[in-house]
């Protein structure tokens, strides 16, 4: 199963030119709880390929939400910028494979 | 004492539901407030001081505002007009207002709240170290400061106050924060100072907040203690996780919000259901900053740009496409560089593949067998006239070029005649600073105009 299909959404914008921002939106406090301890700042830097010192991790548990920002790998729309919006950035934590549960 | 501020969508031009205006103005608000501006489309709009959105459109929903104003006589307020704030922009807004107000029949005090900074502004700003870098720094010099096209910064509730205390009938203001323009009268009015900022930015996209966000019309309460917030289409709900969750909306932090003159902080705010439809908060706090700052944007031209698109079907060159694609770069820039007697860094050729890992480039982590494959050049120098020089010289390699040495040549596809368009001037945001003022109005300038039927031809 893909994380994506375990939590009721997940979301990437840019927050001003040079962040991104990625909501998980968890749905329930079982999947909350079961993604906090495996959605730390190094397993997204990883995914982003990012240093890990650049991972803002916020925790909020009253929304189920785990929320990550990072500077942007590029200023919005510059040269190589590739996705205006940021908004695809999503997709490679919603595409993420979770163990089994068994 | 309440203050009633009907936001009636996210931005002018986006649209809303006019039953749900119709209802906004029945709640007798004391103010109409509306957003005009982002960065979110990128530098475009504000390198060339343009609008993002149609003007027909803009026009279209600021009749109807305007003639809501002129119902309720409250204020009606459109904060960083034409999506960049820029001078010329305000301008834009106010012809739009003038052509109305001749339409309409009405007269008006119109207030016009002026943003955009000088390069000798900044430079001072910068040499007299009252330029602060946020985070990621972005390296700011004169000469930097020199190539911006347009320098706004953004004003906060203070510079729309002055507006508001003017007993202008309309504002319109250049860039300022997207929550200035709607917590301006709730704090002037004496409201809680958190909850006014907290508020305006649960209600600065509209609906968005609510459980039918393409419905647009949201009325904020706000009051000594707190705020209520509620949609207006009879088919939306705020609930406390849509108003609670808008605080994550393109925030780089779901707890704190830097404003001109200090920080909202929602840590301690709690949200509760009031009734089927509305949402109130308490507990939003504001700390006051010891130095009034406000943020910079701007961009600058760092090119010209053309692009040119083929798109492989061939099963073979699908599947080899990114083989191929390092090879006819490799081949191009030979090309490129002999035949326009070029230097590597007067040009660039970049090609993304659509179909494989065109967004995510790098980061993307799947394969897939595509039936097709777009591939899409992007050249950038310094003319419009080398990008085309480029494209044209590249135009029959992107055509034919052949994956290996010993194979006939092969034949793509090209979508269009010609295949190369020109994409104009590319635009950079260069600058991530705030500034310190002495006092609120330093950097900004208020002018107001009388408008009647006639001022307009």
């Amino acid at each position: 199963m893909q994380l994506g299909n375990l939590v009721n959404g997940v979301r990437s914008k840019n927050a001003g030119p040079f962040w991104i921002t990625i909501d998980v939106f968890c749905g329930t406090p079982a999947v909350y709880d079961q993604l906090l301890p495996l959605l730390s700042e190094g397993f997204v830097a990883d995914i982003y390929k990012q240093p890990v010192a650049k991972i803002k991790r916020f925790e909020l548990p009253d929304l189920h939400v785990l929320k990550f920002s990072f500077p942007r790998p590029v200023v919005q729309g510059s040269r190589y910028d590739s996705d205006m919006h940021g908004a695809q950035y999503s997709v490679l934590l919603a595409e993420l494979e979770m163990p089994d549960a068994s | 004492m309440v203050t009633r501020v009907l936001v009636p969508s996210g931005v002018l031009g986006l649209g809303f539901d006019r039953t749900a205006l119709a209802q906004g103005i029945k709640m007798k608000p004391d103010i109409i407030c509306i957003d005009g501006g982002s960065t979110d489309s990128g530098p475009f709009s504000l390198g060339t001081s343009t609008s993002k959105y149609s003007r027909a459109a803009c026009k279209a929903e600021w009749r109807d505002l305007m003639k809501a104003r002129a119902e309720l006589n409250v204020p009606l307020i459109i904060s960083s007009c034409g999506t960049c704030g820029t001078d010329a922009m305000v301008e834009w807004m106010y012809d739009i207002t003038t052509e109305l107000a001749d339409e309409l029949e009405q007269t008006l005090s119109v207030a016009l709240l002026y943003s955009e900074q000088s390069a000798a502004t900044i430079t001072a700003k910068h040499t007299q170290n009252q330029c602060r870098a946020l985070e990621p720094e972005i390296p700011l010099s004169a000469t930097e400061i020199n190539a911006c096209e347009h320098i706004v910064a953004l004003a906060g509730a203070e510079q729309i106050q002055l507006a508001l205390q003017s007993g202008a009938d309309i504002i319109l203001t250049g860039r300022a924060t997207d929550t200035a323009a709607i917590c301006a009268l709730p704090i002037m009015r004496g409201e809680h100072i958190g909850a006014a900022w907290h508020g305006a930015k649960i209600a600065e996209c509209g609906a968005l907040c609510s459980t039918n966000p393409i419905s647009g019309v949201i009325l904020l309460d706000i009051d000594e203690n707190g705020f209520t917030v509620m949609p207006m289409a009879t088919d939306a709900r705020c609930t406390p996780h849509s108003v609670s969750a808008h605080m994550l909306y393109e925030n780089s932090d779901p707890n704190l919000l830097h404003e001109p003159g200090g920080i909202l902080d929602v840590t301690q705010a709690t949200y509760a259901q009031l009734d089927d439809r509305s949402v109130r908060v308490t507990g939003s706090q504001w700390h006051p900053a010891p130095v009034y700052t406000v943020k910079l944007e701007a961009a600058k031209r760092t090119g010209f740009q053309s692009t040119i698109i083929a798109i492989l079907r061939d099963a073979r060159y699908v599947e080899n496409a990114r083989e191929w694609v390092q090879r006819l770069s490799g081949y191009l820039d030979t090309e490129i560089t002999s035949s326009l007697q070029l230097d590597q860094s007067d040009y660039s050729l970049e090609f993304r593949l659509i179909g494989v890992d065109a967004i995510l480039g790098p980061l993307e982590n799947k394969t897939s067998s595509p039936s097709e494959v777009g591939v899409l050049g992007i050249i950038t120098a310094s003319s419009n006239e080398l990008c085309e020089e480029i494209a044209k010289l590249i135009n029959p390699f992107l055509l034919h070029y052949p994956l290996t040495d010993n194979e006939s040549l092969p034949t793509f596809s090209f979508p269009y005649s010609p295949a190369h368009s020109a994409r104009g001037a590319l635009y950079e945001f260069c600058i991530n600073h705030v500034i310190e003022l002495s006092n609120p109005m330093e950097v900004f300038r208020l002018e107001q105009r009388r408008v009647s039927k006639h001022a307009a031809g």
